[in-house]
């Protein structure tokens, strides 16, 4: 999702309902904050895809949800119903204020960006999606590998900011841990306007709840978060510069000119103690930290996502991703980051991903080994999945986990992939 | 042969065993022919009857109606066959009471499938029902009842018709006049006509008789 | 074919039009009653679960101020920033409306997604706060928000986002903080934090839902035996229908008509019409429904506090469940006279003879099945625990006493037979006994409905003077005050020291006692608590123990509850263990009381001052307004004890207008049951009734005759309906009412109460037999002749 087209997310969230438990066991609100992203057009597609084409998935839910208790079912029916589609429907409401078209009131990413640090660390609250993305991939004292997710998502359902519960600013953030057999994740909201979360830029401290992002500047931070049955205390110390995705940290999604504001940090070195049900782990490796920010949603015909990013034990590194359309692959772009964090933009169709296997995993499958080949970069190499069932069961449900790399280079890295029935 | 009957047996059970009613019985009928069967109380008339409209097996021997074993149809067979061949008319009359004369008189031939306005029309004239064809039967006399039985079991054109005491329920008078009407008609349609009687007046008028006694005919 | 033969069919209805009735009229009967009670229970239900839903409560543990009313926004913020995963609710209670604002962005009720219609997205930019709530809520916010109508708000609240909420009330504060279920690894304890909250467990809530679901247990126990008098009547309707029309069937099968083809039709028409049936039933059922339920939503919100709404949706489960009910009970009863066409000789006669030796052996099976079903009442009355148990001790007492009925009426009958001294009395006697087969399900049907009749009124009876006389007990003073300081209750006090009059004050506080919610209370002990409480048990002069602060007395629930009586010990506070000196009756309160000296609750709570005052007084009326005039309290804070009374009776009175109403019904339909069955039987009987009026009786005596009958006939059932609705309210009073609400009923009897059920059961009897004796007496001689020249 690092370098997730923006709306993506919120089509999907629109399109289709998370998993059935999700929706009636408490948090059911990220369809509400998902929604925030997408475009009327859009939404109206999902509604009536919904209305029309009842996806099968939300048949499923409503089938399960319809054979309990009596009482509970209509009312878990309704409630279903109204999950489904309220999202894009207050949305639909909501925006129907503001105009039309998928821009108005929100700012557009133009090309040619010129950033300012460190204010552009913090919130863009004039663009309808912003993130604050960390994976990392960490070894433990007995050469275990993890992998490691912290991200913090910011969603305006309105362009701007407003004092207090007024505020039309949604957080939330996601927190994983990958462990060769297990992968723990867990999810929290916040309203913005009342300080439940945010991000300030200087000095630097992103927060919802208890969970921290913070630091006296950009290069060194310290990264705490919890769930139920797992947590991380973690140090970051930047060992590279910034680089800039696309052209300038200008990153074009789509032929039809959907694009974001796109930069990274991928050189930390990142240290500290994993908490496991078993106990703390002492663990150390590198992190990876996308920043990206947008108004844009895919373009209609994008089904869903494959992102990768790879360090390669030379100490290159590489970022591509491909966005589907339907089963066929899409556009495509990708980053070579030399050693010493210069870069080379790869234009659509530069960079290609191949499946070579499908595994099930929550009722879908989806592939966890790749061929990828890059050959302006001299990259051709095998991807496969560190814990091939990393699946992040959340409000929003997607797969994200850490993986390792053969071929022309071996390395590892972090795949993530979206919209997969 | 409309009707045959060859060796028929039959017998009831009750509390004390078993009962013979028929011991080989055996008889045919050909088309236009009248036959009157005779008997006491008791001694297998309506048995006979019931077995050759179908309504009841025979244990043993073979009954044929219209050319057709009766031994070896099914219910809906049998059904069929009554509906397109048979002709029933009882001593109560059998009319049903929700329908008007004119509904039941062209009542078996609409199940048979084939109404005939005009047949049913010169029977009721025949018969002198006219004036009653919009009534319901309750509000008839015995004896017009009898006459729209006969008239409803007419009109259906039936190869062969069974009447079971038909008569036995009206006046003297009236009986001889039913009677005579429904032997006129029987005559026009070139039906064959088996009729159950104890009364040896009546059995006179037919064609044939023929009498039962301890389950065989003499 | 098949059209001549369903036009045929049809026929019949359209020559018999009140027969038709008769049939759709008992079935849209039997279906109304079930879907009537269906609908109110389903109702009821979705109201509650709307309401638990929406507003978080029963399910979640919650933060609540431990003094006041308001959190700071603050504290929200430390708790979340210290990994407590809460949502903020303001809570405001506006003219009888209960404003609730929740952030639809944390909160973890699915159902304040719905309030979450509160998209965070449309408050942008909004003007005005917009709320959520049913339609009859929304009549009452008027136009000081915008209103969304929402069906599934739960009644009597308005839900709106947090934000919204706080600019509607005018308010900067949250009113408490739902705790989501899930929460982190790492917390610092609460005390920490937010040592100005106190962490309120959901299980408190969980004790209504209980109650709550006996009081529909015993709707649906109600339903239930309506829908079965409801089944008899289907039965006898069916046998109506095919009764008459045995002759037409005989005779379509001999002109030909295949048997197979004879059953289709006719199980389709008789579906037809049952679906048409069960249609207006549904309606009907709709109608009692939305005529019941606003005492239904009363009597809960009065004995429990839980609101549900007043207004009926027309759900599926209900009217799906009457209709596939009435619609098997159809089939049923179908099924057996299918079997018998199948069965029927196409020409010989069919003679009621047949039915009564086909039920000897039957009496048999019937006789052997009631001993079991009575026997196993009998070893659950000894051994059951539990409500279950109880509602099934009633069903098998119900149903055994039903299966027994007819056999018992037989035996009555014959005895009466053998007594005759004259032939009339004899063949009197002799075909009463003749039609009991034919009229045993419409007899059934009636000891039924007489029978819960019995009982359930002698419950409520029970219930209202043990609950007058306790009234009188608890409310003896003339004037109640509520006070809201501790500066207000020290100056009445004083005040109403000075004037003289024996004043009570109540202290009260919530607590823990013996694992179970409870409320303490520290009373004054004086002359007016001696005289006017009744114990259900107590040591010798408890009130003397209670004021030397040596002991302490419980209500029945929270003995009952805790398993605790007289002489047992309860923990009061960590440190203070006191013996029980009595325990009270306490009627419609679900909740566990423990009564303390105002010395020892002052003791325990320092802090906390006089609710309220009870004051004895023989003008009540000056003495509130001097309270006005010099106390300078508003008239609002005095309640006098008659109005209490009245509106506490008022309560209780709503409690069974449903069962009482649904009484009623069930009696109507029993009645309808017999009318039914006699028309069925009057066709069959008039072979027997020919010979006797050839004899010389006039068809006017045969008509006295049959209404004579039906009343002797509802005068056994009565006799029989009589022990058996005293041992129903027995199982009620001491067995379903313990289970479901904790406390035992004394059982009183009111044999007039019985005496005017007798009478009303009769009248129902000699108007169902009235149709049936008077076609009898206008019977003209002819109709009556034809049976000899049709008998062969």
């Amino acid at each position: 999702m690092a370098s997730s087209p923006p709306g993506a997310l919120a089509a999907r969230a629109c399109a289709r309902p998370p998993q059935g438990g999700r929706i009636l066991r408490p948090p059911g609100q990220p369809h509400a904050l998902a929604s925030g992203r997408a475009e009327p057009d859009e939404m109206q597609h999902a509604k009536d895809r919904l209305l029309k084409k009842p996806d099968p998935a939300a048949h499923r839910v409503a089938n399960s949800v319809l054979g309990r208790g009596k009482h509970l079912s209509r009312q878990s029916a309704i409630l279903l119903f109204v999950l489904l589609l309220w999202p894009c429907m207050a949305l639909a409401q909501g925006f129907s204020g503001l105009g039309t078209t998928a821009d108005e009131g929100f700012a557009m990413p133009q090309p040619g960006p010129v950033f300012d640090f460190p204010a552009d660390h913090g919130p863009h609250p004039d663009y309808r999606i912003e993130w604050w993305y960390i994976t990392a991939n960490l070894t433990g004292p007995d050469e275990t590998a993890y992998g490691l997710q912290w991200t913090l998502f910011r969603s305006a359902l309105a362009p701007g900011e407003a004092e207090g519960w007024a505020s039309p600013q949604i957080w939330f953030a996601h927190a994983a841990i990958t462990t060769p057999d297990r992968h723990f994740a867990t999810e929290r909201f916040a309203r913005g306007g009342i300080g439940q979360a945010g991000v300030e830029a200087d000095p630097f401290r992103a927060w919802i709840d208890e969970w921290v992002l913070e630091g006296p500047d950009f290069d060194t931070m310290r990264l705490t978060a919890n769930g139920p049955d797992f947590g991380y205390e973690m140090q970051l110390e930047a060992q590279g510069p910034l680089i800039f995705q696309g052209e300038g940290g200008f990153s074009v999604k789509s032929g039809e000119g959907q694009a974001s504001y796109y930069y990274s940090q991928p050189f930390f070195a990142i240290e500290g103690v994993l908490h496991l049900p078993e106990g703390p782990v002492p663990v150390r490796g590198d992190a990876w930290l996308d920043r990206e920010w947008s108004s844009q949603p895919l373009s209609e015909r994008q089904s869903g996502w494959d992102w990768f990013s790879l360090s390669f034990d030379n100490g290159e590194k590489l970022m591509g991703f491909q966005l589907r359309e339907g089963d066929e692959a899409g556009f495509t772009a990708a980053t070579c980051i030399a050693p010493d964090g210069s870069t080379r933009a790869m234009p659509d169709g530069a960079f290609t991903a191949q499946a070579l296997n499908t595994h099930e995993v929550a009722g879908r499958r989806l592939p966890t080994r790749w061929l990828l080949s890059l050959l302006d970069c001299g990259v051709e190499v095998t991807v496969e999945a560190l814990n091939h069932d990393a699946w992040m069961g959340l409000s929003i449900p997607y797969w994200e986990g850490p993986v390792t790399v053969q071929g022309s280079h071996t390395g590892r890295g972090y795949l993530e992939m979206t919209g997969y029935e | 042969m409309v009707l045959e009957f060859q060796e028929v047996r039959k017998s009831y059970r009750d509390s004390e065993g078993t009962v013979p009613v028929l011991q080989g019985v055996s008889f045919a009928l050909e088309a236009g022919q009248t036959l009157a069967l005779t008997g006491e109380s008791g001694s297998g008339k309506s048995t006979v009857l019931h077995i050759a409209s179908g309504l009841e097996a025979a244990d043993a021997g073979a009954v044929r109606v219209a050319g057709q074993d009766l031994t070896t149809l099914d219910d809906p067979a049998l059904a069929r066959l009554r509906r397109e061949e048979i002709a029933l008319v009882f001593q109560q009359f059998n009319l049903i009471p929700s329908l008007t004369v004119a509904a039941n008189i062209s009542f078996h031939a609409a199940l048979a499938g084939r109404v005939d306005q005009a047949h049913i029309e010169s029977l009721a004239g025949a018969l002198g029902l006219e004036a009653q064809m919009g009534k319901y039967p309750e509000a008839l006399s015995g004896g017009q009842q009898q006459r729209v039985a006969i008239a409803r079991a007419l009109a259906a054109r039936p190869r062969l018709m069974l009447a079971d005491e038909p008569t036995g329920n009206l006046d003297e008078g009236t009986a001889g006049q039913v009677l005579a009407q429904m032997l006129d008609l029987v005559a026009q349609t070139g039906a064959a006509l088996m009729l159950v009687t104890h009364s040896p007046a009546i059995a006179a008028r037919m064609d044939r008789q023929l009498h039962l006694r301890g389950g065989r005919l003499t | 074919m098949i059209g001549a033969c369903l036009r045929a069919l049809m026929s019949h209805w359209r020559r018999r039009p009140l027969q038709l009735l008769a049939y759709l009229g008992g079935l849209a009967l039997a279906t109304a009653l079930w879907s009537g009670v269906q609908a109110i229970n389903t109702e009821a239900r979705a109201s509650y679960d709307a309401a638990a839903a929406t507003l978080g409560e029963g399910q979640f543990d919650q933060l609540v101020p431990r003094q006041g009313a308001s959190i700071a926004l603050e504290e929200f913020l430390a708790l979340r920033r210290a990994g407590w995963l809460v949502s903020p609710v303001i809570e405001s209670a506006q003219d009888g409306l209960r404003l609730v604002g929740i952030d639809p962005v944390t909160s973890p009720t699915g159902l304040s997604m719905l309030a979450g219609g509160i998209a965070p997205g449309e408050f942008a930019g909004r003007e005005r706060p917009r709320l959520f709530a049913n339609a009859e809520s929304a009549a009452r916010l008027g136009d000081r928000a915008e209103v969304v109508i929402n069906p599934d708000i739960a009644p009597g609240v308005a839900i709106g986002d947090v934000g919204d909420l706080q600019r509607l009330l005018g308010r900067d504060d949250l009113s408490r903080l739902v705790v989501l279920p899930e929460q982190p690894r790492l917390q610092p304890p609460l005390s920490e934090i937010a040592p100005g909250l106190r962490l309120q467990p959901s299980q408190q809530v969980a004790d209504v839902a209980q109650l709550t679901d006996s009081f529909h247990l015993n709707l649906t126990a109600f339903g239930l035996l309506s829908f079965a008098v409801g089944l008899f009547i289907v039965h006898s309707t069916i046998g109506l229908a095919f009764e008459q029309r045995r002759g037409m069937i005989r005779t379509l099968r001999a002109l030909g008509v295949p048997l197979r083809m004879l059953i289709a039709l006719i199980s389709a028409e008789m579906l037809m019409l049952a679906l048409l049936g069960a249609g207006v039933g549904i309606v009907l059922g709709y109608a009692i429904a939305g005529l019941l339920l606003p005492d239904v939503a009363a009597t809960l919100q009065g004995l429990y506090g839980a609101r549900i709404s007043g207004t009926l949706a027309l759900r599926p489960e209900w009217w799906l469940s009457a209709l596939a009910l009435t619609l098997l009970g159809t089939a049923a009863a179908l099924t057996g006279r299918l079997w018998q066409i199948a069965r029927m000789p196409v020409l010989a006669a069919v003679r009621p003879r047949a039915w009564s030796m086909a039920s000897a052996a039957r009496g048999r099976v019937q006789a052997l099945l009631s001993a079991a079903l009575l026997l196993a009442a009998a070893g659950l009355a000894l051994r059951g625990v539990g409500l279950i148990a109880g509602f099934a001790l009633l069903g098998c007492l119900l149903i055994g006493a039903a299966l027994a009925l007819p056999l018992l009426a037989g035996r009555v009958l014959r005895r009466a037979e053998a007594r005759a001294t004259t032939p009339i009395r004899a063949w009197f006697w002799a075909d009463t006994r003749q039609q009991l087969p034919g009229l045993s399900l419409a007899l059934m049907a009636l000891l039924l409905a007489v029978s819960a009749n019995i009982g359930v009124s002698t419950m409520v009876s029970s219930f209202r003077l043990t609950f007058t006389s306790f009234l009188d007990q608890r409310l003896a003073p003339e004037l109640y005050l509520q006070v809201e300081s501790a500066g207000q209750a020290a100056a009445a006090e004083a005040f109403l020291m000075a004037r003289g009059k024996e004043v009570l004050p109540l202290y009260s506080a919530r607590s823990e006692v013996a694992g179970q919610p409870a409320r303490l209370f520290g009373v004054r002990v004086g002359p007016t608590y001696r005289e006017s409480w009744a114990f259900l048990g107590s040591r010798s002069d408890p009130w003397e123990s209670v004021e030397a602060g040596e002991a302490v007395i419980v209500n029945e629930q929270l003995a009952r509850r805790g398993s605790l009586w007289v002489g047992d010990e309860v923990q009061i506070s960590p440190d203070l263990r006191l013996p029980i000196a009595a325990v009270v009756g306490d009627y419609g309160n679900p909740q566990g009381q423990v009564v303390l000296s105002e010395a020892m609750f002052a003791a325990l709570y320092p802090d906390t001052h006089a609710a309220s005052f009870g004051i004895r007084t023989d003008d009540p009326a000056s003495l509130r307004e001097q309270i006005v005039a010099e106390l300078g309290l508003p008239d609002s804070a005095m309640t006098n004890q008659a109005a209490l009374k009245a509106m506490s009776l008022e309560v209780f009175d709503r409690t069974f207008t449903v069962t009482a109403a649904l009484n009623v019904l069930t009696l109507g339909v029993a009645g309808f049951a017999i009318l039914m069955s006699l028309l069925t039987l009057a066709d069959q009987r008039l072979p027997q009734l020919a010979p006797v009026w050839a004899l010389g009786l006039t068809r006017r005596r045969l008509g006295r005759l049959e209404l004579l009958r039906a009343l002797v006939l509802a005068g056994i059932v009565f006799l029989c309906a009589l022990p058996l609705g005293l041992a129903l309210a027995w199982v009620l009073l001491t067995i379903v009412n313990v289970e479901a609400f904790g406390w035992q009923l004394p059982m009183y009897l009111f044999p007039l109460d019985y005496a005017w059920l007798g009478g009303y059961a009769l009248i129902a009897a000699l108007l169902a037999a009235a149709w049936p004796a008077l076609r009898l007496m206008r019977m003209p001689p002819s109709a009556l002749l034809k049976v000899f020249a049709n008998e062969r």
